[in-house]
């Protein structure tokens, strides 16, 4: 088991007061929680802290941690004899697990067991992963390996590391920051109750074409500008393959042409709508020709877009 | 090692679940969940009615109140309130993307 200093991840001396640890909890908190911070690595960061929190703030794990003695922070250690005897039970194994698990066993084994020593149905924990997708995965649907490193209890309540690989199907629906819940893959529950839930945070991969708003895309259409003052049928790529794109005459630069149900599919029915942002693009580097007909084409035009600027 | 097989099902405001399938989802009393409602954290899609329904996505909320609650040791109240300024800043963050996904990019 490696050892870790809780004192130091709080920024605390070892004689740190109760009013102290919470004092530092709570300012550490509130730089690292993922739903309030946007500190980088804030997650891990905070679960640190507030597993260092979750010890010392209780009389009795503290007691039992500071009688671990004083070890380098990663130095792997096991508890003495004497630390057994006080703390452990006589079926806790100390192999294969972390510090967290050794404490969250030093009150879970207690809670386990009810007043009339009848074991209380325990529903297995909630367990969170996030999992980032491309385009055209979430168009499709797709399916994703997961690879958890999680604690498994025993009947006695005690826990065991373990490696579970999960293949989930990814159903068709999935937008930026949309959940989805795997139903029975959380932790397993204890005493008959239920297994806990996996929830997946899905987040997009950019894409190189597409911009995402909820299940509506967005792409740039680049038209010449005798496309956008004649009118003309263009080929438009969506995540479905190719579509012909009417373009009307007379169209403007950063008009929308909507495109419907291209978009990428709900999870409920439907799809959202394909929008294509009309940009008109002039050549780089006319060459003597077009440059001939584009000034016949200044001589005789009587258009001034400037119109409204002249007025005021 | 074991590999388990799944199937996923979205959490989206489409889909209704009853009061009790939430409190069972998110391991929490009923009588938390209607101090919530109470508070404003969660509201059903049919107030009005005896059997309330909430849309899935509200689990997701559900779950953020039970960490701001256990990680900063608030009161329903200071969950109602923090809850409703990270949905804000959640609102805005999305309106911004979507500004951002209909902005025409500068073409080459």
């Amino acid at each position: 088991m490696k050892y870790k200093d809780y004192y130091a991840t709080l920024g605390l001396e070892r004689n740190a007061t109760a009013e102290e640890i919470k004092k530092s909890y709570r300012k550490l908190a509130r730089k690292y929680h993922p739903d309030v911070s946007k500190e980088p690595d804030g997650e891990e960061k905070f679960k640190e802290v507030a597993e260092a929190y979750e010890t010392l703030k209780d009389k009795d794990k503290r007691v039992a941690y500071d009688q671990l003695g004083s070890h380098q922070p990663g130095q792997d250690f096991r508890p003495t004899p004497d630390w057994e005897k006080a703390h452990g039970s006589p079926d806790f194994s100390f192999d294969g697990i972390d510090l967290s698990d050794l404490f969250s066993a030093f009150s879970g084994s207690r809670q386990r067991t009810g007043r009339n020593g009848a074991k209380a149905a325990i529903p297995g924990q909630d367990y969170e992963a996030n999992a980032q997708i491309s385009l055209e995965e979430a168009y499709r649907g797709t399916e994703l390996e997961l690879n958890l490193n999680v604690p498994e209890y025993d009947e006695s309540g005690f826990p065991r590391r373990v490696q579970r690989t999960i293949k989930a199907r990814i159903p068709k629906g999935a937008t930026d920051g949309l959940r989805l819940r795997l139903s029975g893959k959380g932790g397993k529950g204890l005493n008959g109750g239920r297994d806990g839930n996996l929830y997946i945070n899905i987040t997009l991969h950019p894409h190189p074409l597409f911009r995402v708003s909820s299940h509506d895309l967005f792409l740039d259409l680049p038209l010449t500008p005798w496309e956008a003052v004649l009118g003309a049928t263009v080929q438009v790529p969506t995540l479905g393959g190719k579509v012909r794109l009417k373009v009307p005459p007379g169209t403007r630069s950063g008009q929308q042409l909507r495109i419907a149900g291209r978009g990428l599919p709900k999870p409920h029915e439907g799809a959202g709508d394909l929008f294509a942002i009309m940009q008109i693009v002039v050549p780089p580097m006319p060459d003597e020709q077009e440059r001939t007909l584009f000034k016949a084409l200044a001589d005789i035009s009587t258009f001034n877009p400037r119109e409204y600027l002249d007025r005021s | 090692m074991q590999i388990e097989q799944t199937e996923g099902f979205w959490l989206h405001e489409r889909y209704e679940f009853s009061l009790a399938e939430l409190a069972d989802l998110s391991g929490l009393p009923e009588v938390d969940l209607r101090e919530w409602v109470d508070e404003g954290v969660l509201m059903p899609t049919n107030t009005q009615a005896p059997q309330w329904s909430f849309g899935l996505d509200r689990l997701v909320t559900v779950q953020l109140a039970c960490r701001l609650r256990k990680d900063f040791e608030l009161e329903p109240h200071g969950v109602a309130l923090v809850v409703t300024l990270l949905e804000r800043i959640h609102a805005l963050e999305s309106e911004v993307r979507d500004l951002q996904a209909k902005l025409p990019r500068v073409l080459r």
